[in-house]
């Protein structure tokens, strides 16, 4: 088979061609405009808030002030409550830089209640085990004390199986 | 063959920082005005829609993830440029051009105010191995060329100083401006060196903007607008890289861009076929170089031009009527879309107390430094 | 509309490492496309680059840097991007510089090199997450698509062990791959005992960052029959992006790459997929994502994808041969350059120029590229 062009490097060779490296100094601070600032603002709160779209009828959760669908600006806050359900999930035995870790990470899709179909948010599952957590799942937020609350998704700080 | 239009404008206005709306909510603001102003609602009658952007100005790896939702191309088809703005309103011509599409929506925005690295991420626009271990803040880049420029065509630090006076004095007609001032030559000339022959006033202070341009077939143009701006002419081109290769004292890439688009418009001879011309100047001497790279006058003549009055308002060619990117504020890759935007404000008639006269203009950008790459777009009713 | 054509292509290996810079790299797929199509750099007037995120190069603007490698240089040239899904929008992208009428001869080159990313190209995905709703819980890519693969499965109750074939499928068929990074003689068992990376997704399961190009060119149909008499021709092209926001949608079928699948199948004439293609090349960053592919290609039902793995429909000896390049699992995968393993696939199959991966008869075929968020979709139909 006719060999195309490039030349492969393993790790250790990759170590030894010349290299020169950087680290760029990069730092953003995203203005979180008018439906992600009333958003996090109410999570400090410990409450969830959607908007209503009048004219297509959908809670959309997260808040945007504008509906993608009727292109057009929504029409007004709603609360809702912080149980859901489970859209999807999954155990990761990975962390963000991709070191292994031995205990996984629970994290899935959570439908919130009272938005429109599928309106979910992604967050950690708590309380249970991987082979617990089902599709359609009942979950409820687990919140930080109020004084630990920052204003942040982190505020939730997983979503557990719902006590009925 | 049929032809392309521009037939609606929107746009937020030009500020050094906007910190009460998010990079979407800038970017639903242009977009709800473009189809507003074009009588069109994306979710019916736009084909398709590009944007212009880069990841490291917004602070996104694939920044594309973000940006259907507020320009209402959810399940539309819709793609990035990694360029200036008419960059992608080139994509759209030839997208039109194909027969393919009929509207297409192109947006771009500055949202600059949320880096706070700005000069650590130009730098890391460096050539990594060669250019940017020198480190240093990277428009010593610009400050080279301009000594180049300088030297080659004899022009003078004063000539580009009456550059700056003249854009932020016009930008005290364009209410979107956000540098606007009335200044002289000489407090240009006495500004903090800054990397010499650039003085502070020499260079385009940074500003936020979003516009979004609707572009469309002849039938379609016609359909919706009786004053369509037709897209007669459109180019783009490339230097090299290599800083080390280039030749620095004059703008090749705005000289090819021009020719391709002064080609497809039929033009002879540009400087009497152009009524006005809406031109790059993140600094200074940039405006002199480009409109010398764009054939208006020759080389070493913009310098005393300038001086003489002759791209003023009331001038024989006026550039930069909307007071450009020293008046407007430096808008990043969507430099090209404001340029453009003028010229169609201007061809419509709706240019208020800064209005031209003329029937074609020519909006021609570049992406800063330390790129050569640019474009030009010629507009006529 | 002009006619518009592929008249030649070129790639180099696909490697975890390569020791080429991505300059150099551009220019080895480069020439070699120019080689195959007999012609020189002079003789294009346009040139594309598609390259994803900056960040795995670490060069800002990185299509300003390496656009001499793309042959850019002193030409009109122009970069476009749209994620994973890049790999054959890029192509997309030069199909409209030739059929506007703008461009006779245009180049479009993919580059990725991902291996400059320390400690791991991991680390550039951190920041394609939403700021506010994601990035503070810290995800790893892996999470998303174990989250559709998950859901995926849920819905048509598909067993991890038939998803496996496809992995088994490709890395096997990348051993006939000159550019391979990842062929192997696998078997189900391996994929199932690999290690479990974010279940339901194993290290098998996935197709690992790698380095690479890809370039093809582009012709009119006037200039195409001086350059070749065995052009490859463009007959249908679509592209769809869904919204930003991925958790308000059902993952288990991606309505956005059918969206882009009828817009190419109805310039193309195509009103039966499944009959009408005699080759596919959807986007298999991981197995289930070809079985998640050939159904938003509507190369079947919902749910049947894996059944006709199963019964070995998809292999190259099949009634509809996918991914017999080996694609992103077997052969690598360096995001914009996967043109590679999709456009310049199909372009070789129907041009029959894919030597060991021929598939016999292939006169009409598909290529898609996947992006974003689970959001892209990029779909090209060619035919010889």
């Amino acid at each position: 088979m006719e060999k195309y062009p490039g030349e492969a490097l393993s790790l250790e060779e990759m170590k030894k061609v010349t290299q020169e490296k950087w680290s760029p100094r990069v730092k953003y601070a995203w203005s979180c405009g008018e439906a992600m600032s009333r958003f996090l603002n109410e999570l400090k709160k410990g409450k969830l808030i959607g908007r209503k779209c009048h004219t297509c009828g959908r809670v959309i959760f997260p808040p945007k002030m504008f509906c993608e669908i009727c292109f057009k600006p929504t029409d007004e806050w709603v609360y809702l409550p912080d149980t859901g359900t489970v859209m999807t999930y999954s155990a990761s035995y990975l962390d963000k830089d991709a070191n292994r870790i031995t205990e996984p990470i629970l994290v899935g899709v959570i439908a919130i209640d009272g938005a429109s179909e599928d309106m979910g948010i992604m967050h950690y599952f708590g309380e249970m085990t991987a082979d617990e957590i089902t599709f359609g799942k009942k979950v409820q937020a687990v919140w930080k004390p109020e004084k630990e609350r920052t204003g942040s998704v982190t505020d939730i700080k997983w979503f557990k199986p719902l006590k009925e | 063959m049929s032809r392309v239009a521009i037939v609606g404008v929107g746009y937020t206005d030009f500020r050094s920082i906007t910190p009460e709306v998010s990079w979407k909510e800038i970017m639903y603001k242009a977009a709800s005005r473009a189809y507003h102003d074009a009588g069109i609602n994306p979710r019916q009658h736009v084909d398709s829609f590009i944007t212009c952007a880069e990841d490291y100005w917004e602070g996104f790896s694939i920044f594309d993830e973000f940006t259907p939702d507020q320009m209402g191309a959810v399940l539309r088809p819709m793609i990035t440029t990694c360029g200036d703005g008419i960059h992608g309103l080139a994509n759209a011509f030839m997208q039109i051009k194909t027969g393919m599409m009929d509207i297409v929506a192109v947006e771009s925005h500055s949202k600059i105010s949320d880096l706070i690295t700005y000069r650590d991420v130009v730098l890391f626009s460096f050539d990594p191995v060669y250019n940017r271990p020198l480190g240093g803040h990277p428009y010593y880049i610009a400050g080279m060329e301009m000594r180049k420029y300088l030297e080659t065509t004899y022009t003078t630090e004063e000539q580009c100083a009456h550059v700056v006076v003249k854009n932020k004095k016009n930008a005290l007609s364009n209410p979107t401006a956000g540098h606007e001032a009335d200044i002289t030559v000489d407090a240009v000339m006495e500004s903090q060196p800054f990397f010499e022959p650039l003085k502070h006033l020499d260079i385009a202070p940074l500003s936020d903007g979003a516009i979004v341009l609707i572009v469309a077939s002849e039938e379609k143009a016609k359909e919706l607008t009786d004053s369509p701006i037709w897209i007669k002419g459109i180019g783009w081109a490339s230097d090299t890289p290599w800083l080390e290769q280039r030749e620095w004292s004059q703008a090749l890439y705005t000289k090819l861009a021009a020719k391709k688009a002064y080609k497809m418009a039929h033009m002879s001879y540009p400087p009497k076929e152009i009524d006005f011309v809406e031109i790059d100047d993140k600094f200074s001497y940039k405006e002199l170089q480009h409109i010398e790279a764009c054939g208006l006058c020759p080389p070493g003549t913009a310098g005393p031009l300038v001086t003489e009055g002759y791209f003023d308002p009331g001038g024989a060619l006026p550039v930069n009527v909307s007071g450009g990117s020293l008046g407007c504020g430096n808008l990043i890759d969507a430099s090209g879309l404001q340029r453009t935007m003028e010229i169609v404000l201007q061809l419509r008639g709706d240019a208020g107390s800064r209005q031209l006269e003329g029937e074609t203009g020519l909006a021609a950008s570049w992406r800063g430094v330390p790129t050569a790459s640019g474009a030009c777009i010629i507009l006529g009713v | 509309m002009e006619h518009v054509a592929c008249v030649g292509a070129g790639m180099t290996i696909f490697s975890r490492r390569l020791k080429e810079t991505g300059k150099e790299m551009c220019y080895e797929a480069v020439r070699m496309a120019l080689e195959e199509a007999e012609l020189e750099l002079k003789d294009i007037d346009t040139v594309v680059c598609g390259t994803a995120p900056d960040a795995f190069d670490g060069i800002h603007m990185k299509g300003e840097n390496l656009l001499d490698g793309c042959g850019g240089s002193k030409k009109t040239y122009m970069r476009v991007f749209t994620g994973g899904g890049t790999g054959v929008l890029a192509p997309i992208a030069g199909w409209w510089h030739v059929a506007s009428g703008l461009s006779d001869v245009c180049l479009v080159v993919c580059e990725e090199k991902m291996s400059s990313c320390f400690p791991h190209p991991q680390s550039a995905f951190a920041h394609i997450w939403d700021p506010i709703l994601e990035r503070p819980l810290n995800p790893n890519l892996v999470w998303i698509f174990a989250m559709e693969m998950n859901r995926y499965m849920h819905v048509h109750n598909i067993k991890k062990e038939d998803i496996a074939l496809v992995s088994v499928k490709n890395k096997k068929n990348a051993l006939d791959h000159p550019s391979a990074q990842l062929a192997a003689n696998i078997t189900v068992d391996d994929v199932l005992n690999s290690e479990v990376m974010a279940w339901p997704v194993q290290r098998l399961d996935i197709s690992p960052p790698s380095d690479g190009a890809a370039a093809m060119i582009f012709a009119r149909e006037d200039v195409v029959h001086s350059i070749t008499d065995n052009p490859v021709w463009v007959e249908g092209v679509g592209w769809c992006i869904d919204s930003t926001m991925w958790t308000n949608r059902d993952l288990y079928f991606p309505q956005y790459v059918a969206k882009a699948a009828k817009m190419a199948y109805r310039m193309a004439g195509i009103h039966n997929p499944f009959k009408d293609i005699d080759v596919a090349e959807p986007y298999d960053p991981f197995d289930y994502k070809e079985l998640h592919h050939m159904e938003g290609l509507l190369l079947c039902k919902k749910g049947e994808a894996a059944n006709l793995t199963k019964e070995g429909v998809t292999q190259r000896d099949g009634d509809l041969p996918t991914c017999p390049s080996g694609g992103l699992l077997g052969v690598g995968n360096p995001i914009a350059a996967t043109m590679g393993v999709k456009a310049c696939e199909i372009y070789w199959q129907l041009a029959g120029k894919a030597g060991k991966r021929q598939v016999p008869d292939a006169r009409t075929g598909v290529c898609q590229a996947w992006g974003d968020l689970m959001q892209y979709g990029s779909v090209m139909v060619m035919r010889s």
